[in-house]
C-alpha cells in the first residue's frame, strides 16, 4: 500500500468519525424528552428575573435558531450549516451572549496549558523511558514504578494533591484562578508575569501524568528493541554504544508516535477537570458552568470543538506516522 | 516402597496440593490484590458503619476528632460514612460498566477477528470511529440528554462507550486463534459458529478478557468520577466523584479542609493504581514470556541446570533425578 492510499484511507476514516461525532453532537441533546427549548426556557424563568415578554423573545430566538419547527433532517442541515460557517449559536444562560465569544475567551487558556504539556511531556517522557531502559537496574525499577504510579493516577487527583501541597500548605503558588484580581487579560509584561505564576500548577499536573504515561510506553518499547537482532549484529560489528542507542531510540520512537495520538484525547479530557480544580478560566470551567446551568449551546459547542481538535490531532499524528515509518504502509492491510 | 522413589512422589504431589503454586504469582500481584481488596472492604464496611452517609452529624467542615475520624463535609455529613458509601457506589458502577464494556468488546472482537471479511471491516471500522472520538465527550453528551441519572443509567452509559479498545485487542487474538488447527477439527465435526466461538475460541482469549475487565472496571470508576466532578453524576447518591465535586464546589482545598477531599482522592488513586498493577501482574501470570525473572530465581535456575548436567554426566545410575523433568520447574516455582 503506497503513501497516497494510506493517506486517503486515513482521511476517509477520520471523515466518517467526524460525521459520527457531529451527528452525536446534534442528535443526543435533542433526545431530551419534550421540546428542549420549552424545558430550558421554563428552567431559565423559574428564577423570576425574566419577564414574560423576554421569555417569549428568548423562546422565539431559539426556535428560529435551531429550526425546531422543522423536521429533524432539516434541523441537522441547519446545524451543519451553522457549524461550518463558524456560528456556534447563542448561550442559554448568558443570553444574549454568543457562544463564539464565550468559547473564544476560554479557549486560549486551555490551549496555553495543554499544548506545551503535550509536547514537553511527550519529549521528556520518551527520554526518561529510554534512559530507564538503557540504564536498567535500580534506576529502571524506580523510574518504572513511579511512572506507572503517575500514569495510572487520574489527572484531577494529582491536581488536587498539587494544589493542596504546593499552594495551600507550602504557599509557593497562588490558589486557583489564572491571574490576580484587579488585572485584566492583556498583552503586557506585568499581566503575563502574573499569569505565569498561576500557570505552573495546571501545567505541572498535566505534564507530570503525561510524562509518566509516555515513559512507561517508551521503556517497554526500548527493552523490546534492545533484544532485536540488529542490536546484536551492531554489537558484533563493534559499533559504539552511542550509535546503537541512536538506532534503538529511533526504532522505539515509532510506536510512541501512535501512543501520542491515543493519549491526546485522554489528556484533553483530563484537562477539563484539571481546570476545574484550579478554577482556571479555560474550556473545562466553561463546560462545568454550562452544565450546571443547562446551557446546551455552550456544552455542544465545547464538545464539538474538543472532538474536532482531538480528531484533527490524531489525524495529523497518523499522517506523520505514515511518512516516518515505511513499515506501517506495508503492514497497514493487516492491522486495522 | 523403596526409599529413592519417595522424594519423587513428594515433588509430584506438591503442585497438585496447591494449584496456585503453578501460577507463580509475583509480589506485585499480592501488592495489587491487597490494594484492591482494601478498597472493596472499605466499600463494604459502610454497610456496618453506624452513621448513614446522609445523616447530618455536624456543621460545615468540622475537623476530624470526637467520634468523627474524618470530620464532616460541607453538608455536615460524616466524611468517613460518605467515603464508604461513595466507594461502594463507585465499585458498583465500575463492576456493572466493566461487565457491559467487556461483554460488548469481547463479542465484537470475537466475531470480527474470527469471521473476518466484510464483517470485520465494518465492525473494526465502527470500533475505530468510536475510538477516535474522546469517550468523555460522548459520556457528557449522553449524560446531558438523560433526564435523570441514576447509578445504573450511568453504569450502562459508561459501559457502552468504553468497549472499543477491548474489541480491538480481542480481535487481534481471535484472528490468530482462527487459523489454528483445532478450529478446523471443530468445523469438520459440524459445530456451528456460536458454538465454535464459545467453546473453541473464547477459552483462548479468556485471559485477555479478564485483564481487559480489570482495566475496564477501574476505567469506569474514573469515568464516573470525572462525570460527577463535571456535575453529571448520579443524582441523590454519594460516589467518590460527587464527594470530590462537592468538596471542590465548597472550596475545601482552598480552606485547607483536607479531610473532605483527600480521602476520595486517595481512594481514587488507589483504585486506578491497584487495578492497573493487578492487570500488569495478571498479564505476567497468563503470559510467561513477560516474566522478567528475578535475579534470585535465575541463579537458582542456573544452579539447578548445573546440577542436572552433573547428574546426567554422572551416568544413568540416578534415574529418579534425571528421568522426570517435571519436578524441576515446580520446585523452582515453589522456591519463588
Amino acid at each position: 500500500m503506497n503513501l497516497g492510499r494510506y493517506i486517503l484511507q486515513k482521511t476517509g476514516w477520520y471523515l466518517v468519525a467526524l460525521v459520527a461525532a457531529v451527528g452525536l453532537n446534534f442528535l443526543l441533546p435533542r433526545l431530551v424528552p419534550g421540546n428542549p427549548v420549552d424545558v430550558i426556557v421554563s428552567n431559565l424563568t423559574r428564577g423570576g428575573s425574566i419577564t414574560g415578554e423576554q421569555q417569549q423573545q428568548i423562546y422565539e430566538t431559539y426556535v428560529a435558531e435551531f429550526g425546531l419547527d422543522k423536521p429533524l433532517w432539516e434541523q441537522f442541515f441547519t446545524y451543519l450549516g451553522k457549524v461550518f460557517t463558524g456560528d456556534l449559536g447563542t448561550s442559554f444562560a448568558n443570553y444574549p451572549a454568543s457562544v463564539n465569544d464565550l468559547v473564544g475567551q476560554a479557549l486560549p487558556w486551555s490551549v496555553a496549558v495543554q499544548l506545551p504539556a503535550i509536547l514537553i511531556g511527550w519529549v521528556l517522557g520518551n527520554l526518561v523511558g529510554a534512559i530507564a531502559a538503557f540504564r536498567g537496574g535500580n534506576w529502571d525499577r524506580s523510574v518504572f514504578t513511579s511512572s506507572l504510579f503517575l500514569s495510572s493516577m487520574p489527572y484531577y487527583c494529582l491536581s488536587i494533591l498539587l494544589l493542596y501541597v504546593l499552594a495551600v500548605v507550602a504557599g509557593v503558588f497562588p490558589v486557583g484562578g489564572a491571574y490576580s484580581l484587579g488585572l485584566t487579560p492583556e498583552l503586557s509584561a506585568e499581566f503575563l508575569w502574573d499569569a505565569v505564576s498561576y500557570y505552573w500548577l495546571p501545567f505541572l499536573s498535566l505534564v507530570i501524568v503525561f510524562i509518566g504515561g509516555q515513559a512507561v510506553g517508551m521503556r517497554s518499547m526500548a527493552i523490546y528493541e534492545l533484544g532485536g537482532d540488529y542490536v546484536n549484529y551492531a554489537r558484533a560489528m563493534g559499533i559504539r554504544d552511542n550509535t546503537i542507542t541512536k538506532y534503538i531510540f529511533r526504532n522505539a520512537m515509532l510506536p510512541q508516535i501512535t501512543g501520542l495520538a491515543l493519549s491526546i484525547g485522554t489528556l484533553v479530557g483530563g484537562a477539563l477537570i484539571t481546570e476545574l480544580v484550579f478554577n482556571y478560566p479555560g474550556v473545562g470551567t466553561l463546560l462545568f458552568n454550562a452544565i450546571s446551568q443547562n446551557d446546551y449551546p455552550v456544552i455542544q459547542a465545547i464538545t464539538l470543538i474538543i472532538t474536532v481538535a482531538v480528531l484533527l490531532a490524531n489525524f495529523v499524528v497518523e499522517i506523520v506516522y505514515g511518512f516516518v515509518d515505511p513499515r506501517i504502509r506495508a503492514a497497514k492491510s493487516g492491522e486495522k | 516402597m523403596s526409599t529413592p522413589n519417595a522424594p519423587v512422589t513428594d515433588e509430584k504431589s506438591a503442585p497438585r496440593s496447591n494449584p496456585f503454586r503453578s501460577f507463580n504469582f509475583s509480589t506485585r500481584f499480592w501488592v495489587s490484590l491487597v490494594i484492591v481488596v482494601a478498597v472493596v472492604v472499605l466499600g463494604l464496611a459502610g454497610l456496618l458503619y453506624p452513621t448513614g452517609s446522609g445523616e447530618k452529624v455536624g456543621s460545615l467542615y468540622d475537623a476530624p476528632g470526637g467520634g468523627l475520624p474524618l470530620g464532616t463535609d460541607n453538608f455536615g455529613h460524616d466524611v468517613l460514612a460518605v467515603l464508604m458509601a461513595g466507594t461502594r457506589t463507585s465499585l458498583i458502577i465500575g463492576l456493572v460498566a466493566g461487565t457491559i464494556a467487556t461483554a460488548i468488546g469481547v463479542a465484537v472482537g470475537l466475531v470480527a477477528g474470527f469471521v473476518g471479511g466484510w464483517l470485520e471491516e465494518v465492525l473494526m471500522g465502527i470500533t475505530n470511529v468510536v475510538l477516535a472520538i474522546p469517550s468523555i465527550i460522548v459520556l457528557i453528551l449522553i449524560s446531558i440528554s438523560l433526564p435523570q441519572s441514576s447509578i445504573w443509567s450511568l453504569a450502562v452509559v459508561i459501559g457502552i462507550t468504553a468497549w472499543p479498545w477491548t474489541a480491538r485487542a480481542v480481535r487481534a487474538q481471535a484472528s490468530s486463534v482462527a487459523t489454528r488447527e483445532h478450529i478446523d477439527v471443530a468445523r469438520l465435526s459440524g459445530a456451528r459458529l456460536p458454538s465454535i466461538l464459545l467453546v473453541d475460541v473464547l477459552p483462548y482469549i479468556l485471559s485477555y478478557a479478564v485483564m481487559a475487565f480489570v482495566l475496564q472496571v477501574s476505567g469506569a470508576i474514573l469515568a464516573e468520577s470525572a462525570l460527577s466532578m463535571l456535575g453529571l453524576g448520579p443524582s441523590g447518591t454519594d460516589s467518590l466523584g460527587t464527594q470530590l465535586h462537592w468538596a471542590l464546589a465548597f472550596q475545601a482545598v482552598a480552606t485547607g479542609a483536607w479531610w473532605a477531599f483527600l480521602p476520595p482522592t486517595i481512594v481514587l488513586t488507589l483504585v486506578s493504581f491497584g487495578f492497573l498493577l493487578l492487570q500488569a501482574s495478571l498479564d505476567e501470570v497468563f503470559n510467561p514470556r513477560l516474566r522478567r525473572g528475578k535475579k534470585k530465581q535465575m541463579k537458582q535456575a542456573a544452579a539447578r541446570r548445573a546440577k542436572e548436567a552433573a547428574a546426567l554426566a554422572a551416568g544413568e545410575q540416578a534415574p529418579a533425578a534425571g528421568a522426570d523433568p517435571r519436578p524441576v520447574p515446580t520446585s523452582a516455582g515453589g522456591a519463588a
